[in-house]
């Protein structure tokens, strides 16, 4: 009985017991290892960590919803550059020519707009055709690729709009605007899995498709709708960044697909579907960009980031089969 | 015999489905530029598919054993980087089977981690990604690797050396897929990666020792790819750190192409040649139509997924998915 209520302890609170010996590493090393004279744990310092994480954040949420209910979503990076070059790359149209600022307005909706349906786009095809998600959305990520290229070749699309850089560096009681939109979509998405129906089925058909159809709840359209709504949150991701940047390469966001689920493992969500948290995933996002940080504070190169990132994950991944009886461990994609 | 039923068609198709749309993609290449099917033209194609080829036939055995191998790519680079700063250090003779060994003992961690530990394989190789990309820039200080004397070295003869008129790399592809290709189909190690893939708990209560033959398909996974950077190493003859980047899911979609179910169980050399070949055929077919580069991505998601949904519609027998 002790066991169980610790592995509980440990598996729900892990995380986050994780990111207080970060920070208490990350001080105290710095003390005697950090070229700079800065404390790590300077409120400035955490207030842009929070900012930096909010890219890879926003996607994370929806990699939550996706990850729950079973499914894997690797084209999550393509599509975040497809949005955001539609988002530069539509200020200059000339049919928005005399719209002044609302210009902002419908580029914002139509990169949002075009995220939604890619993502729903896999989604359909993942309902109807019954192939896994994880090669329609790997077929997917060079398609969409394929896309972001025809728009401008190998050339950036840039656009800087001035209004916009304002919104983006714009800070509200202390938190930057990206920060705001990390949080606002951490909430809404716990908002959705834990008390709507979408989420309690979400869950259900990631835990046990088969009892969920026996059940009478129609698979097909909830997965249809997290993956139109992790489309939705990667175009969000590249809105807020880009507004900043007002540059986007071809090959930006490569690569984001791994972080991505990177940080949705550590948080602790199943990769067979059926467990986890936006929460947890807060926390794993959290937690990467921490050790990101903190390895930069004491010295250590991009280099020894990867390799610990890396390593971290498989060790997560140990300690959580030796916190649960075996089962569920299978690999189901 | 005479008349087939139409299930016959449906089950001839879902068998050799891939064959027959290779067939098809090579008679419209051909028809659409002359130059296609020139020898100069299939050799240049089959060269530029060796490195990719060589990946993927370890691969194969891994996917086939149930399991995924995302770390391919960033592996590749390691010993890439390992072969060329090694080959000025202690000498080609000394610096390859050095390689190989170092290459071999990440992929023996990863078979210990997913094969004894049981851990799942898409998280681990995800992690190994990540920590090999690591590695390679600890050990190459985050600078490109070159060898100095370029022309007084015998090294370059495996990317760039032929023999019988055939280049080296083409050689060593067909090596591979011949001896890899008959200990898949016709040794009973071959027999257990199948049954592994296919029923792991059958396989283990028939007697098969399960981890041991998951860690030996990963060891495969990784002297394939020790090949692959030695063949990379040897054209270039000098490297940037992410030379492999990407290429795991490269990798995985020729051998999805040939027909290797992620689930496990099933999938040939044979047909991951096919998956590999046809990748590399779309690319420069499509070049010689006068498109840009970026089509051949649009077209290989449009084939992945049409050649995987016919694969299981004929399976289940219906087209449309039965998920409500």
């Amino acid at each position: 009985m002790k066991t169980g209520a610790l592995s509980e302890a440990l598996k729900k609170g892990g995380i986050w017991g994780f990111i207080v010996l970060e920070l208490i590493f990350f001080s105290v090393a710095g003390q005697f290892l950090s070229l700079s004279n800065s404390a790590f744990m300077d409120l400035d310092n955490m207030l842009l960590l929070l900012k930096q994480s909010a890219p890879i954040g926003i996607i994370a949420m929806g990699m939550t919803m996706v990850m729950i209910n079973g499914n894997i979503d690797l084209s999550v990076g393509a599509t975040y550059a497809i949005a955001a070059i539609v988002l530069l790359d539509s200020m200059t149209w000339p049919i928005f020519a005399g719209l002044g600022d609302w210009v902002i307005l419908m580029s914002w909706t139509l990169a949002l707009l075009v995220g939604t349906a890619l993502g729903a786009l896999n989604g359909l095809i993942v309902w109807k055709t019954g192939v896994d998600a994880f090669i329609v959305t790997l077929g997917s990520m060079l398609g969409f690729r394929g896309l972001v290229f025809m728009f401008n070749g190998e050339n950036p699309t840039s656009n800087l709009n001035w209004t916009l850089v304002d919104f983006a560096e714009a800070e509200v009681l202390g938190l930057a605007t990206a920060t705001w939109f990390l949080l606002a979509v951490t909430l809404v998405v716990w908002f959705i899995m834990t008390r709507t129906v979408h989420g309690r089925n979400a869950y259900a058909i990631g835990d046990n498709r088969e009892a969920a159809v026996n059940a009478g709840i129609r698979v097909g359209p909830h997965m249809m709708i997290n993956f139109a709504i992790i489309g939705f949150l990667a175009a969000l991701s590249a809105v807020v960044f880009y507004s900043e940047s007002g540059s986007v390469n071809p090959n930006d966001g490569q690569l984001f697909e791994l972080w991505v689920i990177t940080a949705v493992v550590l948080g602790g969500t199943k990769i067979t579907g059926g467990a986890g948290s936006p929460i947890g995933t807060f926390g794993g996002v959290i937690a990467i960009q921490l050790l990101r940080k903190g390895l930069g504070h004491i010295g250590a190169d991009t280099s020894t980031v990867n390799l610990v990132i890396g390593l971290i994950l498989i060790a997560v991944l140990f300690i959580d089969r030796q916190l649960n009886v075996k089962g569920k461990q299978e690999l189901r994609i | 015999m005479a008349t087939l039923t139409k299930q016959e068609i449906g089950t001839v198709l879902a068998k050799q489905g891939i064959l027959i749309a290779f067939a098809l993609f090579m008679i419209g290449f051909t028809l659409a530029n002359a130059k296609f099917l020139s020898p100069d033209n299939l050799f240049s194609v089959v060269r530029s598919s060796t490195i990719l080829g060589v990946m993927a036939l370890g691969v194969t055995f891994v996917v086939i054993s149930g399991n995924l191998d995302l770390s391919v790519g960033s592996m590749m680079s390691f010993s890439t980087i390992v072969v060329l700063d090694l080959h000025d250090k202690i000498g080609p003779l000394l610096a390859i089977p050095a390689m190989f060994a170092m290459t071999m003992a990440l992929g023996a961690m990863i078979g210990f981690l997913v094969g004894y530990l049981k851990l799942n394989s898409l998280i681990v190789t995800l992690g190994m990604l990540s920590a090999i990309h690591g590695l390679t820039l600890t050990y190459s200080g985050g600078k490109n690797m070159d060898i100095d004397n370029k022309d007084g070295t015998w090294f370059d003869v495996f990317g760039q050396g032929s023999a019988l008129g055939i280049p080296v790399p083409i050689l060593i592809f067909i090596a591979l897929a011949a001896l890899l290709g008959l200990l898949l189909a016709k040794t009973p190690f071959g027999r257990k990666v199948y049954a592994v893939g296919g029923n792991g708990t059958a396989a283990t209560f028939s007697g098969i020792h399960r981890a041991r033959t998951v860690f030996a398909c990963y060891i495969i996974s990784a002297f394939c790819v020790a090949t692959a950077g030695l063949i990379q190493a040897s054209r270039s003859m000098g490297s940037q750190n992410t030379v492999g980047q990407g290429m795991e899911l490269e990798v995985l979609a020729a051998v999805i192409l040939g027909g290797a179910s992620l689930m496990g169980g099933s999938g040939t050399i044979f047909k991951t040649v096919i998956g590999v070949l046809i990748l590399g055929f779309i690319q420069n077919g499509l070049l010689l139509m006068g498109l840009q580069f970026y089509v051949q991505f649009i077209v290989t998601w449009i084939i992945i997924i049409l050649a995987v949904w016919l694969d299981i519609a004929a399976k289940r027998g219906r087209l449309w998915s039965p998920i409500a």
